[in-house]
């Protein structure tokens, strides 16, 4: 029987997140190359669409249940992924770099003694181990990196490696009841935020910054967001002066995001917002400077005022999906 | 209550990197160093839970690294931290190795609170408080941008994609701290002038590094200079098109 490599899922809202299918994808990719056997793990309550795993050529998922587990308890799920690993034997972790998958690789790393890479953005084979590439710096620079340690643990950032389809050969799902999990640490509610995406998980993403002039003209951000089903972001600038919550802003302090297309409208580009948003597949810049640094890294830019611009790319759009 | 905050030195945000001669570090030449941004908030919280709390809390500043770091232990000293102990290491590079110094250490002064900030804005894992919680089988909040104590029971919310999970747990516990938490106080000039006299406990780090082997260290590829399409709402329709197009986008 080949050693195990596991894709560690992450569902909410009993539906496994599109980033679950990522991982998956990553780890029968590598377990391909490395001669492993790829398996899925998740923890949770009710999870409707863990069939569509065998769409991405995983043989088989283990579903931890409990109904006190439909949302994340770091304990909890710590000791189901942690015993499972070490029950299976598994080589190699992959967790999805979210807010769950960042609480909760480190956990399990302490307890399998495993060595840790976070935000993978590319995860090759070479010499039968595996090299991670991952941005450090919020992505002013990046490391190839490998694990020295018997069991590794990689996260992947959303977004960036696309799911393959690739049909099961066999597909199972075991249900492994958890009696008496531990919640000594648990979430007791969730407080949803009034914007509708988040920049973190957003595949196109509409940013403002100071050259919004105030708050009170982000409607226009937020109109072509809509259009678009986009999330707003904001520069730390607008942040900092209190337009915009601390949750949008992209950057060194905020969050780095690579979405297919980044829209930034009246920001210049400094230094710490190019790091969290360079390595976007497309960026749009609009802002009056025609000399801003922004301009450098777009790949089409308009250097007109946003408030024209604006108003007008989104009745543009509009009438194009219309 | 003892209460630890373990800080790092990070190079400022306005850094423009360069790569070292070994192809596996920055060049430190001309960097500015700063305290990394989110320790601030960790530092502030576990002041104002000393406040809060009263008696005969101790807050102790603890980091791991070379000599540079005494000034921005200093600089925690100088906001209102008790005691600093600098864990004396110029090798790790890996936050498993960082985080077995720092709860060895936590577990020598006897912390049953501990802030951190989220993440260290240089390698960025943001992984560090979780480790050392799971190392000394405390509780951890990761993330946290609000927090209340109440005994030993702890109710903190943490950020995460698209809102705010409320996360009970109890002491002991790490907490780690994301901007918004708290306003980070300024330093007095009666908190620097006492921070100068202070004393900065220096002991070895432990010397295990860690399981990360970095292999190279280089600058993402860099674009080419876009298009510019226009200077007014002209060009907005030719935009469009590429985006559709071209790119495939939208």
């Amino acid at each position: 029987m080949a050693e195990k490599i596991l894709a560690v899922l992450e569902q909410r809202e009993v539906s496994l997140k599109k980033v679950s299918f990522e991982s998956a994808s990553v780890v029968v990719s590598l377990s391909n190359q490395l001669g492993l056997s790829a398996e899925a793990v998740v923890v949770g309550n009710e999870i409707t669409n863990l069939n569509d795993l065998s769409k991405y050529g995983i043989g088989k998922v283990a579903h931890f249940k409990n109904e006190q587990l439909a949302n994340y308890s770091p304990t909890a799920y710590t000791d189901a992924i942690a015993s499972f690993a070490k029950e299976t034997g598994a080589k190699i972790l992959v967790f999805p770099n979210t807010a769950m998958g960042v609480d909760l690789a480190p956990r399990v790393a302490v307890r399998l003694n495993a060595g840790v890479v976070m935000d993978c953005m590319k995860l090759e084979v070479k010499d039968n181990d595996v090299v991670a590439t991952r941005p450090v710096y919020a992505g002013k620079a990046l490391i190839d990196v490998k694990l020295t340690s018997d069991i590794k643990i990689f996260t992947i950032r959303p977004n960036v490696f696309k799911p393959q389809n690739v049909d099961s050969t066999s597909f199972e799902i075991n249900v492994q009841p958890v009696d008496n999990p531990n919640l000594k640490t648990r979430v007791t509610s969730f407080k949803k935020s009034e914007g509708k995406l988040d920049v973190a998980e957003a595949d196109i993403i509409v940013s403002g910054g100071r050259g919004m002039k105030g708050p009170e003209n982000f409607h226009l951000i937020e109109e072509l967001a809509d259009v678009l089903g986009a999330a707003v972001g904001a520069s730390r600038a607008v942040v900092d002066a209190g337009w915009r919550p601390h949750r949008e802003q992209v950057g060194q302090t905020g969050k780095t995001v690579s979405p297919s297309l980044y829209i930034a409208c009246g920001i210049s580009g400094a230094i710490q917002h190019l790091a969290g948003m360079s390595s976007s597949k497309y960026i749009v810049a609009i802002n009056k400077d025609k000399d801003a640094p922004i301009f450098n890294v777009a790949d089409y830019g308009i250097a007109g005022d946003v408030f024209e611009i604006l108003p007008a790319l989104t009745e543009e759009i509009k009438k194009l999906k219309s | 209550m003892k209460i630890a905050v373990c800080i790092s030195q990070v190079p400022d945000t306005a850094t423009r990197i360069k790569i070292g001669a070994d192809h596996k570090s920055i060049d430190p030449t001309g960097v500015t160093f700063i305290i990394n941004p989110y320790d601030e908030f960790a530092i502030e919280e576990a002041l104002k839970t000393k406040e809060k709390i009263g008696g005969d809390s101790l807050v102790y500043v603890l980091s791991v690294g070379d000599d540079s770091v005494k000034e921005t232990l200093r600089k925690a000293l100088a906001m209102g931290a008790d005691e600093a102990i600098l864990l004396k290491d110029s090798n790790k590079k890996d936050s498993f190795g960082i985080a077995k110094a720092l709860a060895d250490e936590i577990k020598n002064l006897g912390c049953e609170l501990v802030f951190m900030g989220k993440q260290s804005v240089d390698f960025d894992s943001g992984i560090t408080g979780q480790l050392v919680a799971e190392m000394l089988g405390y509780n951890c909040v990761s993330v946290v941008v609000d927090f209340k104590l109440d005994g030993n029971k702890i109710i903190a919310e943490r950020e995460i994609e698209g809102g705010r999970e409320v996360v009970e747990t109890e002491l002991p516990a790490v907490i780690t701290a994301q901007k918004g938490l708290n306003e980070p106080r300024y330093a007095s000039l009666k908190g620097i002038m006492a921070a100068k006299k202070k004393t900065i406990a220096e002991k070895p780090a432990n010397d295990f590094n860690g399981y990360t082997e970095i292999l190279d260290m280089h600058l993402p590829p860099s674009k080419q200079p876009g298009r510019i399409l226009g200077t007014d709402k002209s060009a907005v329709p030719e935009l469009v098109r590429l985006l559709r197009e071209e790119a495939k986008v939208i």
